[in-house]
């Protein structure tokens, strides 16, 4: 399987996304909504869960399986006050020792006039920042497509987990294309140069771990694909719960600063 | 070639470009000489053009003062990148020759109307300012260093966003930017970014938007999302100052549009007012 039939199956819309994600990997899953600021963004959700044992925020991308859905969710494509929602979110899993738990799956934060006018860069870079220093664990978890900076604001954490057929990216092998083969249709070609499959990022360092997917794709038993992530996040969650907080962030700061370290 | 595709006359007369400095927003001629003499700023519209790093260490950093931090760094290939128009390598190289970097930003100690620094400027004409892995690995190091040495951190952006040929590692840089000036923030020092044309994609998504004062010059262009990307998703006409400096000051994420002359003054401004030591 090359790189662009992993960018087909990450955006097959039969794929487990956050509702079943709710679901299936959270035992008890409260939505929670708003960034008190301007809106309610739907293109990323959160609120707090069980996990096993584990109380939780969690937060992620919000794609839908019909169009229907996906218009009211902009495709998974956060505003600012998504991001501003997401802050807001894990700053109660911090006072409340609560870990957090993100799924990320989105082709990029949304490109449009208001979410410019809202400051999406300042919102992104503030939430780099933010989870940068964050005093409880996060694990996150690439589900799909982990689409550049939008898919970054919320995976700053201490594990990184990445489901088997997921792609994480700088910019989208069509946007790549575009710019560097001057060819929209040379997307293959751009997504087999960027390496961008779990198994090209973990040997990168970019990435902690492979969750296999159910024999086909996640899309062939979405129960079991769940349980899968369910089961990987529970054991990263006993590990990062029992270091004191300081040494994990500690940790996190080297994590991220030994990505691209000159020696 | 085939003998079919139309050949390219070169023509007698020189382009434009060779004689006249244009102005990308207004789109008035004038003369090179014209252009430097008014110190890049256009006469017209007030379009402050860009500069390279050096020009801006020179106008910014106490004379003799610049003292360059990790110099050797450069790019790095990690990902054996080629693509239609050659290999990664040899791209970077040539803008290696054709600037005189070794990368994106050049970040160096220095003293600012006496306050103790660390100043980093991005060159726009290294590979469109990009950020990769060497051009992260600067700015972090700069903001650890004004960290341990207790200096204040100034960063001139001028950047299409992370640089694509180094794949997912550029795109970690600006977590790991983001991370060192947190904790430069954190332990009291002041970080002043300034966002000069243009400022956009990853970088104005990580630390150039972090700034306890984000500043930007005259007619800059600040965003995220190019303007024809978002002009094809909500299909409709964009204002004409969108995502110029002056639409950003108004909508709030800017403090200070500032001019050229004015610059280094303001930043000691600045650097006086919170405290920064001599």
């Amino acid at each position: 399987m090359n790189a662009m039939d992993k960018v087909k199956i990450a955006r097959d819309p039969r794929r487990p996304h956050f509702n079943e994600f709710a679901k299936f990997v959270c035992d008890d899953f409260e939505e929670l909504h708003g960034d008190r600021l301007v809106n309610d963004d739907r293109g990323l959700v959160g609120g707090v869960a069980k996990i096993g044992d584990f109380r939780c925020v969690v937060l992620g991308h919000n794609k839908g399986a019909t169009v229907e859905e996906n218009m009211a969710s902009n495709f998974g494509m956060a505003c600012p006050d998504g991001y501003r929602k997401a802050m807001r979110l894990a700053s109660l899993a911090e006072r409340f020792h609560m870990p957090v738990v993100t799924f990320v799956d989105t082709p990029g934060a949304y490109p449009g006039r208001e979410a410019e006018e809202r400051g999406q860069a300042e919102a992104i870079a503030k939430s780099l920042e933010f989870f940068s220093a964050l005093k409880t664990p996060v694990v996150v978890v690439v589900t799909g497509e982990g689409g550049s900076g939008g898919a970054l604001a919320i995976a700053v954490g201490d594990k990184i987990l990445m489901l088997e057929n997921a792609v994480y990216s700088v910019i989208s092998p069509e946007g790549c294309a575009g710019i560097l083969w001057r060819d929209g249709s040379k997307a293959p070609e751009a997504a087999e140069a960027l390496k961008i499959t779990a198994t090209d990022l973990l040997a990168l360092g970019a990435i902690d771990e492979v969750v296999p997917e159910p024999k086909g794709g996640a899309h062939k038993n979405v129960k079991s694909a769940c349980l899968k992530i369910k089961r990987a996040v529970i054991a990263k969650l006993k590990e990062l719960t029992k270091l004191p907080v300081e040494e994990l962030v500690q940790k996190r700061y080297d994590k991220f600063v030994a990505m691209g370290r000159f020696n | 070639m085939g003998w079919f595709e139309p050949k390219t006359e070169k023509s007698a007369v020189p382009p434009a470009k060779a004689i006249w400095a244009i102005c990308p927003k207004c789109n008035s001629h004038f003369s090179k000489a014209q252009w430097k003499k008014n110190d890049s700023i256009c006469p017209k519209c007030n379009y402050h053009g860009r500069l390279s790093a050096r020009e801006r260490i020179a106008r910014m950093a106490d004379e003799g003062s610049f003292e360059e931090l990790s110099p050797e760094i450069s790019y790095s290939d990690h990902l054996k990148f080629r693509d239609a128009a050659g290999d990664y390598r040899s791209k970077v190289e040539a803008a290696m020759k054709k600037t005189g970097e070794k990368e994106s930003v050049v970040t160096g100690r220095c003293t600012i109307g006496g306050f103790k620094s660390v100043l980093g400027v991005m060159d726009f004409s290294f590979m469109g300012g990009s950020l990769g892995t060497g051009a992260g690995e600067k700015i972090t190091v700069a903001a650890e260093t004004a960290l341990a040495e207790r200096r204040a951190l100034i960063i001139f952006s001028a950047s299409g966003g992370a640089r694509m040929h180094e794949g997912i590692l550029s795109l970690m840089q600006m977590a790991k930017t983001s991370a060192a000036i947190q904790r430069l923030k954190a332990a009291g020092l002041p970080f002043i970014s300034v966002l000069t044309d243009p400022t956009t994609g990853g970088v104005s998504a990580s630390y150039a938007m972090l700034g306890d004062v984000n500043i930007t010059e005259p007619r800059a262009l600040i965003g995220f999302a190019g303007r024809r990307v978002i002009e094809n998703t909500i299909r409709q006409k964009l204002p004409e100052d969108f995502q110029s400096a002056e639409y950003l000051l108004k909508h709030g994420f800017i403090d200070r549009v500032v001019a050229r002359s004015e610059m280094k003054g303001f930043i000691v401004k600045l650097l006086d007012l919170f405290g920064v030591s001599k």
